[in-house]
């Protein structure tokens, strides 16, 4: 069953590539915050209650509900085309997500390793790549925002594969998470849409050398 | 006393956020000064005694925590000048987030200084890229909105690299049969760690950690931040800072030097270091910007630590020396820059010069400064330099000796070649009505630092050299 979470979360990544609105962004990073849920329901078995009923409420709450309704409060609020806008034509975008998730297999197969999980390791190291594929390829800054927060997705995969030994880690992950995702979404995503009417990163390239 | 030391430092940073008053104001100020001195003094006696479990003075933490006790007086005390000169646009509000935000980085640098566990470290890593973010942004304006995102973002992925890499860690641990990841275990079981994991470890801890060291890959954001940031601000960005992101390097550096991956460790940070070298090269040669100027001559400065570190011998030694002098050197160009400001009203090269005529002391800061930051006798980064030249030729680098030689003289050309168009150049045009008297007082605190470096590095004191030598067994 985990298996077969984890497959989809992969799968959801293809789609991710070829999506070209806004709002399937957000309708994906949903879906990706209910499988999390889900495989942490699956996998942490050996922890204590309390702090399973913590992650599994983070990857609910948090990924699933309160940062996809937020991005979608600052897209409404500034007034945010809906066009994902890619510099790369989708089929090129599916062909070289594709090539990453392929690869991640074939480097997972090289490790000769009886404590890692190999399903683990192949989405959690395909997501966190796509994650910084679509960051590279996108215009808006709201979309490295969601680049960013698929990496974390990634990263919280990779995390659950040591969970049951290391608990403490799959926490330390939940803090990067809010961390990172109320530093940048909360208090300068804000901002910026104060400040600039049409956020795109081509306003943000003054400061050079 | 750093569960106190911290509880202290947060009441005192949320309440210069949330006060209005400027007596008030000044007051947290003066007693964080005594607090942080007082703390730092207590760890100064307190050498390898573990608190609070996860913390671990050890020598290169105690020596850079002493450092950061004697920064943070003139830094604060410029920062108070700056909200002053600059009141034009402060309100209580930004004078309350900015002061706030500066105690916050300064105690969270000197925890991650103080850390004994690699999670503990990320953590307070974590707080610096917060209060950084809040200093940078002080002008709300484009483009320190502009340097603030990109600061974010990038500090978000690279703490994010670091993550990855202790989640590697922990699958190395599981070869091991230890779960306690402290650094004393790691030390401890060096050579029972798994190796492949480690390596992957290493790479994306070393990685992540260079958004903090300033070197190549991840250097770009903190260029930005120090142009971005007010000019005490961006002293300490520009020294403390930095000196964080380097303990962090150099507490995983150790773990693998106990390990037959050492050699390996050395390439890859060999090749980050020359990068950083050849970058700040190309940049230095070209800039027109003072302020980043000063930035880039701190990625040179990097590059050269991390070359001498991995050289070993005599050069971890040298190494650790380096990045002391520079925590007292890099400052002085910063906070003097405050005073260039004021004069020029701007930072781009072609507006200023004549810098004697308009302020004598100040001049001759910066030009002692230059000195001291391009490593020329009497420098004190002259005897370090030197010595990480030393380690170079006796581990056979001889080629990387010549090409970090090569790139070093293009760096001073370029560095000097605008320092003394700032200094004896007429501008083009000036309005020499329009400049501020400034008084020579407000160069002290730079004199004194800059003063500081060379009595440090050519008469050090026994103990200075014991805590030298000490963080420097780490390695060998």
């Amino acid at each position: 069953m985990t298996d077969i979470l984890l497959i989809a979360l992969a799968m959801s990544l293809l789609y991710i590539s070829i999506a070209n609105r806004l709002f399937t962004y957000l309708n994906i990073l949903v879906f990706q915050g209910f499988i999390l849920f889900g495989v942490t329901f699956l996998t942490l078995t050996k922890i204590s209650t309390i702090n399973l009923m913590l992650i599994m409420l983070e990857t609910i709450v948090f990924k699933a509900v309160a940062v996809p309704w937020f991005i979608n409060y600052v897209i409404k609020r500034n007034g945010i085309t809906r066009e994902a806008e890619p510099y790369l034509p989708n089929f090129v975008s599916l062909i070289i997500v594709t090539f990453i998730t392929v690869a991640t297999i074939i480097l997972s197969s090289s490790i000769k390793d009886p404590n890692l999980d190999k399903t683990f390791f192949v989405v959690a190291l395909s997501t966190i790549f796509t994650g910084l594929y679509l960051i590279v390829t996108r215009k808006k800054i709201i979309t490295h925002v969601i680049g960013y927060i698929i990496i974390e997705n990634g990263v919280f995969v990779l995390s659950l594969a040591v969970g049951n030994e290391m608990p403490m880690l799959v926490n330390l992950g939940i803090m990067l998470d809010i961390f990172a995702s109320v530093l940048i979404l909360g208090v300068f995503f804000n901002r910026i849409g104060d400040l600039l009417k049409d956020p795109d990163i081509d306003h943000l390239r003054n400061l050079k050398d | 006393m750093i569960g106190i030391f911290l509880t202290g430092a947060f009441i005192i940073s949320g309440l210069l956020i949330f006060n209005r008053n400027i007596f008030v104001n000044y007051a947290l100020l003066v007693i964080f000064i005594a607090f942080f001195s007082v703390f730092g003094f207590f760890e100064f006696h307190h050498i390898n005694v573990t608190e609070l479990e996860f913390f671990k003075p050890d020598a290169l933490g105690i020596l850079l925590l002493t450092v950061l006790c004697v920064i943070s007086i003139p830094v604060i005390f410029h920062g108070y000048r700056y909200i002053e000169i600059h009141n034009v646009d402060e309100t209580p509000k930004s004078r309350g987030l900015f002061f706030g935000a500066m105690v916050l980085l300064i105690s969270a640098c000197s925890v991650v200084y103080l850390s004994g566990h690699i999670a503990v470290t990320w953590i307070f890593i974590e707080i610096t890229t917060l209060s950084a973010s809040a200093l940078i942004y002080h002008h709300r304006n484009l483009r320190a909105l502009e340097g603030v995102w990109k600061y974010v973002f990038i500090c978000a992925i690279s703490i994010t690299f670091v993550y990855i890499g202790i989640l590697f860690l922990s699958l190395s641990l599981k070869d091991a049969g230890i779960e306690d990841m402290s650094f004393d275990s790691l030390y401890a079981n060096a050579d029972k760690l798994n190796p492949f994991w480690l390596k992957l470890a290493f790479l994306f801890i070393f990685t992540g950690f260079t958004a903090k060291l300033g070197l190549v890959p991840m250097y770009t954001a903190g260029i930005d931040a120090k142009d971005k940031a007010p000019a005490p601000a961006g002293a300490l960005l520009a020294s403390v800072l930095m000196n964080a992101g380097f303990v962090s390097i150099y507490r995983m550096y150790a773990v693998l030097a106990r390990t037959p991956l050492h050699h390996w460790a050395n390439t890859v940070m060999i090749i980050a270091a020359i990068l950083s070298i050849f970058v700040a090269a190309v940049y230095m040669t070209r800039i027109k910007n003072i302020k980043r100027m000063f930035a880039y001559s701190g990625i040179e400065h990097m590059g050269l630590v991390i070359l001498g570190l991995s050289a070993g011998g005599i050069g971890v030694y040298a190494a650790i020396l380096h990045i002391i002098l520079h925590t007292l050197i890099k400052p002085t160009l910063f906070l003097q820059f405050n005073q260039v400001y004021w004069v020029y009203q701007s930072k781009s090269i072609y507006d200023v010069g004549n810098y004697f005529k308009y302020n004598k002391a100040g001049a001759i800061v910066i030009f002692l400064g230059f000195i001291s930051a391009t490593a020329m006798p009497p420098s004190g980064m002259f005897i370090s330099e030197f010595l990480i030249f030393q380690s170079l030729f006796e581990a056979h680098y001889i080629l990387i000796l010549l090409a970090v030689l090569v790139l070093l003289t293009m760096i001073i050309w370029g560095f000097g070649s605008n320092i003394f168009k700032l200094l004896f150049t007429p501008p083009l045009s000036i309005d020499e009505t329009k400049i501020p008297h400034i008084s020579s007082w407000e160069s002290l605190s730079q004199y004194l630092l800059l003063g500081l470096a060379v009595y440090l590095a050519y008469d050090p004191p026994a103990q200075f050299v014991t805590l030298l030598q000490d963080a420097a067994k780490l390695i060998l």
